[in-house]
């Protein structure tokens, strides 16, 4: 019982990444009929820009790493939600605006291109040059600007940025022990952090679903992906509601990527935004594409199914599926389409001819 | 004519550097070497202590008169920890440098990689810490200087069976690199003999972050001890999640945990568990001090791993078959390489069988108060 129990927990905090991240994919979907490729490395760049606050914030000292405060984490996802938020909003701009009145094929293959840019300038190491560097001290020495907040952004500054080696988040100092009262009652091991993790997920889909069924932008939001011409017919301002979009499902992607990052401690290359990005991917189309609270539930479904994977042993007590794992996402890809393409919580709309 | 005008002068130049004496700097040409590391990606601390070794030792060298009186060149490829880049970086080294010899790679699969393409052109590759099974078998061009994991597992399983006396062991492989599948067929195959019991088999993948899952499986199984051949980027997350999830057995695994970073990153998570390793850095035998120091005194006094010590020597090893072979072409090279006998290294006297590995001893080591300590010397 608190095999499955445990393993029901493990899947709630896989599948809160995947739901956050599923409904960027889901709402930009909605209003421009767009799949956003670049919508998973956006959830890396959050990730990794929590993990480099923390590292400005409380810096690690003689080579063991450093533990984060609350608020110095929370610090964390809102830099990240501000900054991914910004980038989400570029992209659109820059790459996908000038699309719009284009063939469908060729915003997407734009968005992919967007993606791969994305991946390989995070592959590389940014560094301010160090003549750069070196006149920032000299300024900041001469008008005797030091300590507190100055020494922040001297380390801000100084840092090394991305590149293809692992990053480590910081772990919220004292929240991965597990809680006695599990532990004792139910034999199973809950921390802090993984009530954190789902705790954030859910106010996060809590503000959405606000957002979504009681403000004037999410009306907007609604009308635009119901019907496009018609909503711009009606007086809503496409531009900005598309971009409204596009900025909010960048900071849920932004705080998925700082969640993920606190409960497992290290992101192993910027590359991260791939595979994750395409179980969410596979989990909007699975909750049906467009549709808001079938992401959620299809993040949750996928994770499911992952974990329910890696629980099947056989007679020596070998786990023969989880090599499989990975797979099992897009098997489910596969037989949605094939059987119920629009979804497990889509409406089947019946083309007018 | 003019050709004897050519042979005069070069018989001169030679004898007027033979006049110079072996001490002399070494002059024309450079020899050039290919180091081929993970310099970045997921193991980069293997590439970059390897690759630290292989230079030291062509620092060292080239003050001595180089090799056949000819400077070395080191020239680094970076297979940023993937087996497809890998193949790339070897490439670019074969073709575009135009080393005569290559060094390395540190991963097994990586190395695996690398060693068709070496063996097809003719250009012998040295591995220093590659130690599947697999990788000699590509062709009589892969040479390596390090114990083979059939006798690493063997290890492993001997000290849980014999020293731990622990009986009921779980395995948790990364079944993306042959180094991890390769130690669990072992481990699967002698612990048993040895009247241990493999309880149960998990799998990950290299990459992966999420452990959960196949520690709660573990878990639910109660070992007494979880082998754990993998690399120390997993380790230390896996360790991490398993003390979390409660699991308060040891783990076990081999010189792939060898990093800073599974200090760094394991913490207390790491606490009392072991591991095979090529060699302990703080061994008094003068030979491993004066490394030690050596190293320390380049590297900003950081203390070299297994990796460094094992490209330290492997780079050493193929100094001294080029200057044997007195040739800078592959077969000569490759004739020598496979007669090294009982070479003075850092990690011990190094032979090359004749399946073209090297037999050589170990040690087990603990992770205790946040540094590697010496339990066992292990012979061969």
């Amino acid at each position: 019982m608190a095999y499955v129990l445990q393993n029901l927990l493990n899947a709630l905090t896989t599948g809160s990444s995947y739901a956050l991240i599923a409904l960027g994919y889901t709402m930009v979907y909605g209003v421009l009929r767009l799949i956003n490729f670049a919508h998973g490395d956006v959830y890396m760049l959050g990730a990794f820009i929590g993990a480099y606050v923390a590292q400005i914030l409380n810096p690690s000292t003689n080579g063991t790493l450093a533990e984060q405060s609350i608020l110095q984490a929370l610090a964390g996802i809102v830099v990240a939600m501000l900054i991914c938020g910004l980038i989400g909003y570029l992209i659109e701009r820059i790459a996908y605006r000038p699309l719009r009145r284009s063939p469908k094929l060729s915003a997407l293959i734009t968005a992919i291109g967007v993606s791969m840019l994305i991946e390989y300038l995070a592959q590389m190491q940014w560094q301010l040059p160090t003549s750069v560097i070196g006149f920032a001290h000299s300024v900041a020495d001469t008008l005797h600007l030091h300590g507190g907040p100055f020494s922040v952004i001297r380390r801000a500054i100084e840092g090394r940025y991305f590149g293809p080696n692992t990053q480590s988040y910081q772990l919220i100092a004292g929240t991965n022990k597990s809680i006695p009262w599990f532990t004792d009652n139910l034999h199973m091991s809950v921390t802090l952090k993984d009530l954190i993790v789902i705790g954030t997920t859910a106010i996060a889909l809590g503000v959405l679903r606000y957002i979504v069924l009681h403000t004037r932008m999410g009306k907007a939001m609604r009308a635009v992906s119901i019907n496009y011409d018609a909503a711009r017919l009606m007086g809503i301002n496409i531009d900005r509601t598309i971009s409204f979009t596009f900025v909010l499902g960048s900071m849920l992607a932004a705080v998925g990527g700082c969640l993920e990052g606190l409960n497992h401690g290290n992101l192993n290359n910027p590359l991260i935004g791939i595979q994750t990005g395409l179980k969410a991917f596979v989990a909007a189309v699975v909750g049906g594409i467009g549709n808001i609270p079938g992401a959620a539930a299809g993040g949750l479904l996928i994770a499911l199914l992952e974990t329910a994977a890696v629980m099947v042993h056989d007679s020596h007590n070998t786990a023969i599926l989880s090599p499989y794992k990975d797979a099992i996402a897009f098997l489910v890809l596969i037989a949605v389409l094939l059987f119920r393409p629009e979804g497990l919580f889509g409406k089947a709309v019946p083309e007018k001819v | 004519m003019k050709n004897l005008l050519q042979t005069a002068v070069v018989l001169c130049g030679i004898g007027f550097s033979a006049l110079l004496g072996v001490a002399a700097d070494p002059a024309g040409d450079p020899i050039k070497i290919g180091s081929l590391n993970s310099m970045t990606g997921g193991n980069s601390t293997f590439g970059q202590s390897c690759d630290g070794g292989i230079r030291l030792a062509a620092e060292e060298r080239n003050k001595a008169g180089g090799v056949l009186g000819r400077p070395v060149e080191i020239v680094t490829a970076d297979t940023e920890s993937q087996a497809d880049k890998t193949s790339l970086a070897v490439g670019k080294l074969i073709d575009n440098d135009h080393v005569i010899s290559v060094l390395g790679e540190v991963a097994s699969s990586r190395t695996n990689a690398a060693a068709p393409i070496c063996q097809k052109a003719k250009i012998p590759l040295l591995t220093p810490a590659s130690t599947n099974p697999k990788v000699t078998k590509f062709g009589n061009y892969v040479f390596r200087s390090c114990f083979v994991d059939d006798l690493q597992g063997l290890w492993i399983a001997k000290f849980t069976a014999n020293d731990l006396k622990l009986k009921r062991a779980a395995i948790l492989t990364d079944i993306k690199n042959d180094y991890s599948t390769g130690l669990t067929k072992v481990l699967k195959t002698e612990f048993p003999k040895l009247g241990g019991e493999i309880i149960g088999n998990e799998t990950y993948q290299a990459g992966d972050q999420d452990f959960k899952g196949q520690l709660t499986s573990l878990k639910a199984l109660n070992p007494d001890i979880i082998f754990l051949p993998g690399y120390y980027t997993e380790v230390t997350s896996i360790c991490a999640q398993a003390r979390e999830l409660g699991i308060t057995c040891p783990f076990i695994g081999g010189d792939g945990w060898d990093s800073d970073k599974t200090l760094t990153n394991g913490g207390a998570a790491v606490e009392g568990c072991y591991f095979t390793n090529h060699y302990d850095a703080s061994d008094p035998d003068p030979r491993v001090q004066a490394f030690v120091s050596k190293y320390k005194s380049s590297h900003n006094g950081e203390t070299p791993d297994a990796m460094a010590v094992l490209g330290y020597d492997a780079a050493n090893i193929l100094f001294d078959a080029i200057d044997r072979s007195k040739s800078t072409e592959g077969p000569a090279i490759r004739d020598a390489l496979a007669q090294t006998k009982d070479f003075p290294g850092v990690t011990g006297n190094i032979t090359i069988d004749k399946n073209r590995n090297a037999v050589k001893p170990g040690v087990v080591l603990q992770i205790k108060g946040g540094k590697f300590m010496l339990v066992k010397r292990v012979e061969p």
